[in-house]
């Protein structure tokens, strides 16, 4: 509430050369770091690659299409599971990552078919979208019977699919890829994906999809079908969120319902609101932030993980609207907004004064009631 | 006999499952627009003040309402704290409402440590010929029923309910006329909050209280509401009545997954063909 | 310093990772050399660490323990926990994070089948070696993976010895948690309860967050068993005991189970849903013996907690304890010669429990098995088996013979 009236625009422009130089720098970055990080490092940045892939496709969504999907877990998870059931039956792996980004899509078109061209509104939008993935996530769950097997796969429910197989290199059938050469695949598939979306964004699609989620009435007055350019961003950001659930269950290596859960749906949450939605490099961020203070957490001892990301979450809520990359890049605005900012405060620690004072009341009462029992 | 009393039974603790869980969310979502999806976190904290309260030797049924109480003082101070602040926000309510969730399932298992924590079914079994029923189940079925009841007469023929309504279709107009809507909208949150610690006490003998309970009824509570449509308690009672049959029939046949699992893609058919709910065109009622 | 860390303990807090303290190291004068690094790897947090959290401190008990009368080979062991929050994806990354950024010497870990099955592979890629303190379902064969836990062999079958040949019980339900620990020793049930000439009437398996057992006890009540066995696992399947009392009774019909009581149920359970219920175990508190006696004692001691002690904690200092032994009789604490120490089959100690060596080609533990029924929230002993051996996973698996061997052998019904 405190910086929502800060606006970041950067859109509708082809990228200037600052950005360009930017990008190579970034790519040139990923590529000698490997050999000046340890190995754990790397293996933990190689899976932090396929969940930016899914927080790059939800913020899109949101940032930019005005569509809160919490059901980009589930085309995450069906990414990783088309990847595993694929290349474990086949042996062919080049292919399997291509049928994941497929499935992905193809998954997101049928569900965005009935919802989108269904009108149903943005609310109940998210609200599908999460029933979907824990729908998903409780029949992928019950699969545990030996039953339930692809080819020759079996589905293990509850346990996931251990030993997804890594990936091949595309020209030599059988050699696998080591660890750095999978770190620089993950590394160009962000980078591609980002420096895509970050076109597709600048073109008359991008515009249009801007305007949409300013105002949607409006955009279908002035004759564009709105239904059309929702449905089609939805069913890319559906591929590129199977693409990273497939790297994502390449890297652990273990595709598992876990992947269409609700945790993990919060998860994708947090990384985009704390990164912030109005960019495309917020969500990314977010993912290397969040997923590395969680690790620290998970190893420091200082109480329950859940407790600490909840408040995280409620802080960014109420105080940090835009996320902290555009927070961070518009400090000069907040500073000459200070003077609105500080009556904010006051006005919040004003009520939680008066809540305690309500509080210690209701408290004196209750012993007075239990003295005189 | 014995199996159509069976299905019966079956279905009506289905049923009164839905009604319990989500009788609260319908009047915080269905009335006030607020999603919550720290709901399933209000009835674990029902179960666990119930469970307090019976722990330390006050009567099960006295403990119960004490902590549909203690449910609804703690849902008023996260309305001042928390809600206050986004109202119209829709989806900033939903995140806000998310990290509240996680947040008091990190408190309570700090607090109360992650185990189960449990009370002593009351009540015993009642045979019909060779059929054992749980005379719990029955008080249950017979509690939504009289909840239905009661906040039928206090919707329809209290002064409360009729300032609730009237504030919540326009509360521009409500405040124009002398009524306090800040006061109002804490006192429907937490009268929100209330039913969903009762149904959270309710269940507690028969499930148990652990820090992660909430999360086995959110879904199904949601799915309800939405499905119901505008109206909070005919709509409640309709989403309910119907999935309530679907899982109560499809869980004795086959199993309890299969049976939820039914009933979510059910809702998903109806939201299609009737987006606003089973009760989303009428405009009369409650 | 010990307050402290009972405090720690007490405080149930999210995980922790710490080496024994300085003073510990310092009085049994072995603080200055490099230390081997244990990794222990339990769920803290979430649904399914009502298993876990004893064994918790069962291991860091047993740790200290050994640090305090002159370590391990003249060197201290450092441990390192990482809490895997009941969550699979967790066991991965930790798992890898304890071989390639802590390069630990062995980890003890894993509740669930599913958990362990998760660290298997990488514990293999990574070249570790990993102790799995739990019972199972059995047919593990892998080399860089220890067991020691009951399997059905040490544990169904006596158990379905007793209630179908004694008790007579021939109509059996079975329930079971579905995942695959359920799934398989469904199936050993099935197998033990016909080979005895009994009959299975049904299998039915239950989400691990399934706490609503209304239909499967209406549809437990047409088919009108002799007894239901159930392997339903985790802090949500609880109710199913509570709603089994309050629905059928076991005055009416009886109840077994391979999983009751390992999980602390009979605590939470009043006296009345608890008592009668037939189970089979390796160590109860009431076991005893002086082993025993001194095992709760001592870990009453520690922790500051005067609660019912149970079968996990027990295994957490056992996991510990024979891990030890084997790098003793190894004389070098790296995975592979622990391997080679193990296979050897001489690797045997006297815990808690009474005697558990390791079967060397198996890498399965033989121990003592009770038959023992709820009473007051406690167990009554009703039976005892001295050194059963892992029956099951020896008639499949051969290290020796298939030293690469990493598969999990299922029965066949």
């Amino acid at each position: 509430m405190i910086f929502s009236n800060v606006n970041i625009n950067n859109l509708g422009q082809m990228p200037k050369y600052s950005w360009w130089i930017f990008v190579t720098g970034l790519g040139l970055f990923f590529a000698i770091i490997p050999y000046f990080i340890e190995l754990f490092v790397i293996l933990e940045m190689s899976r932090f690659f396929g969940m930016a892939l899914l927080a790059l496709s939800m913020g899109f969504l949101w940032g930019y299409g005005g569509m809160l999907s919490f059901g980009q877990t589930a085309f995450f998870g069906v990414g990783g599971y088309s990847y595993s059931v694929l290349a474990l039956n086949t042996g062919e792996t080049t292919g399997a990552l291509f049928f994941a980004v497929t499935a992905g899509m193809f998954i997101a078109a049928a569900l965005g078919y009935f919802m989108i061209y269904g009108r149903i509104s943005n609310i109940y939008f998210s609200v599908i979208t999460l029933v979907f993935t824990l729908i998903l996530e409780k029949g992928i769950r019950s699969t545990s019977g030996d039953q339930y097997v692809i080819g020759k796969v079996r589905l293990k429910g509850q346990n996931g699919i251990p030993n997804v197989p890594q990936l091949e290199v595309p020209w030599k059938a059988g050699i696998q890829l080591d660890i750095n050469w999978f770190f620089y695949t993950g590394a160009i598939s962000v980078l591609c994906v980002y420096v895509g979306l970050r076109l597709l964004l600048a073109s008359p699609f991008g515009r249009v999809l801007v305007g949409i989620r300013e105002n949607e009435n409006r955009a279908e007055l002035l004759g564009y079908d709105v239904r059309k350019y929702k449905f089609l961003a939805f069913t890319i950001c559906g591929g590129i969120a199977g693409l990273g659930g497939a790297l994502y269950a390449i890297s652990i290596p273990l595709a598992h319902p876990e992947m269409f859960s609700l945790g993990r749906a919060a998860d994708v949450v947090m990384w985009v609101l704390i990164g912030g939605k109005t960019s495309l490099i917020g969500p990314v961020s977010g993912v290397f932030a969040i997923e590395y203070f969680k690790g620290w957490l998970g190893t420091q001892g200082v109480g329950q993980v859940t407790l600490v990301l909840g408040a995280v979450l409620i802080i960014f809520v109420l105080v940090f609207q835009a996320g902290l990359i555009p927070t961070i890049t518009c400090l000069p605005g907040v500073w000459r907004e200070r003077a609105l900012i500080i009556k904010n405060i006051k006005k919040y620690l004003f009520f939680i004064k008066t809540a305690m004072i309500q509080i210690n009341k209701i408290d004196k009462f209750v012993t007075f009631f239990i003295k005189n029992k | 006999m014995e199996p159509i009393i069976n299905y019966l039974f079956q279905i009506g603790f289905s049923f009164s499952i839905f009604i319990l869980i989500s009788l609260g969310l319908a009047v915080i979502f269905g009335m006030m627009r607020i999603i919550n999806l720290a709901q399933g976190e209000f009835l674990m904290l029902g179960a666990y003040f119930c469970t307090i309260c019976t722990q330390s030797g006050i009567n099960l049924w006295l403990s119960i309402i004490i902590a549909a109480l203690a449910v609804g003082i703690c849902g008023i101070i996260i309305e001042r704290l928390l809600i206050q602040w986004l109202y119209g926000r829709i989806l900033d309510t939903l995140l806000a409402t998310w990290g509240l969730s996680l947040l008091l399932v990190g408190a309570i298992t700090t607090i109360f440590g992650p185990q189960t924590e449990s009370i002593a079914s009351p009540l015993g079994n009642v045979a019909l010929g060779e059929l054992l029923i749980p005379i719990y189940g029955i008080f249950m079925i017979a509690t939504s029923l009289v909840l239905l009841l009661l906040l039928y007469l206090l919707w329809r023929h209290t002064r409360f309910g009729l300032i609730v309504r009237s504030t919540m279709q326009n509360s521009g107009a409500a405040s124009t006329l002398g009524i306090n809507q800040n006061l109002v909208y804490m006192l429907t949150f937490g009268f929100g909050c209330m039913l969903t610690g009762f149904a959270g006490a309710i269940l507690v003998p028969i499930v148990g209280a652990y820090p992660t309970l909430g999360l086995v009824y959110i879904a199904k509570s949601f799915v309800t509401v939405i499905s119901g449509g505008s109206l909070p308690l005919l709509g409640t009672i309709s989403a309910s009545s119907l999935f309530g049959t679907i899982d109560g029939v499809i869980a004795t046949i086959s199993t309890s997954v299969i049976g939820e699992i039914v009933v979510l893609f059910v809702a998903i058919i109806l939201l299609r063909m009737l987006p606003l709910g089973i009760t989303g065109r009428m405009t009369k009622g409650v | 310093m010990k307050l402290n860390r009972r405090q720690f303990f007490i405080g149930a807090s999210g995980a922790l990772a710490f080496a024994s303290t300085p003073y510990l190291l310092k009085g049994a004068g072995i603080a200055s050399e490099k230390p081997i690094r244990v990794a222990n790897i339990l769920d803290k947090t979430g649904i399914l660490n009502i298993y876990s959290l004893k064994q918790i401190q069962a291991t860091a008990m047993a740790v200290d323990e050994i640090n305090s009368t002159g370590g391990l080979l003249g060197r201290p062991v450092e441990l390192f926990f990482y809490d895997s929050q009941s969550d699979g994806q967790y066991n991965s990354k930790y798992v890898t994070e304890a071989l390639v950024k802590d390069s630990v010497n062995v980890i003890h870990g894993g509740i669930t089948s599913s958990s362990r099955e998760v660290m298997r592979p990488i514990v293999s890629r990574f070249k570790g070696l990993l102790f799995y303190n739990s019972l199972y379902e059995g047919g593990v064969c892998d080399r860089r993976h220890v067991s020691t836990g009951m399997v059905p062999a040490q544990q169904l079958e006596p158990l379905m010895d007793y209630v179908i040949s004694e008790l007579g019980h021939k109509k059996c339900y079975i329930l079971a948690a579905d995942y695959n620990y359920g799934h398989i020793t469904s199936k050993w049930m099935q197998k033990f309860v016909r080979e005895r000439g009994g009959e299975d009437l049904a299998v039915e398996f239950f989400p691990l967050d399934v706490n609503n057992f209304q239909p499967a006890l209406s549809r437990i009540q047409s088919a009108k068993p002799d007894i239901v066995l159930s392997a339903l696992v985790g802090g949500a399947h609880i109710a199913f005991y509570r709603q089994f009392e309050s629905t059928i009774g076991k005055d009416k019909i009886a109840l077994a189970s391979g999983t009751y009581g390992v999980g602390l149920e009979h605590t939470q359970l009043s006296a009345k849903e608890g008592n009668g219920i037939i189970i089979a175990t390796s160590f109860f508190d009431d076991l005893n013996t002086d082993e025993a006696n001194a095992f709760v004692k001592r870990f009453k001691e520690y922790t500051g907690d005067k609660s019912y002690v149970g079968e996990y904690a027990e295994y957490g200092e056992r996991g510990i304890k024979i891990w030890a032994e084997s790098v003793r009789q190894a004389g070098n604490a790296s995975p592979e010669a622990c391997i080679e120490a193990l296979s050897k089959g001489t690797v045997s100690i006297n815990g808690a429990g009474g005697v558990y060596t390791v079967d060397g080609k198996t890498n399965h533990t033989t121990m003592d098995i009770h038959i023992v029924t709820g009473h007051n929230q406690r167990f009554n002993v009703v039976k005892s088996f001295k050194q059963r051996p892992p029956r099951d996973t020896q008639m499949v698996c051969d290290l020796h013979q298939n030293p690469d061997d990493s598969t999990q052998y299922e029965p066949e019904v």
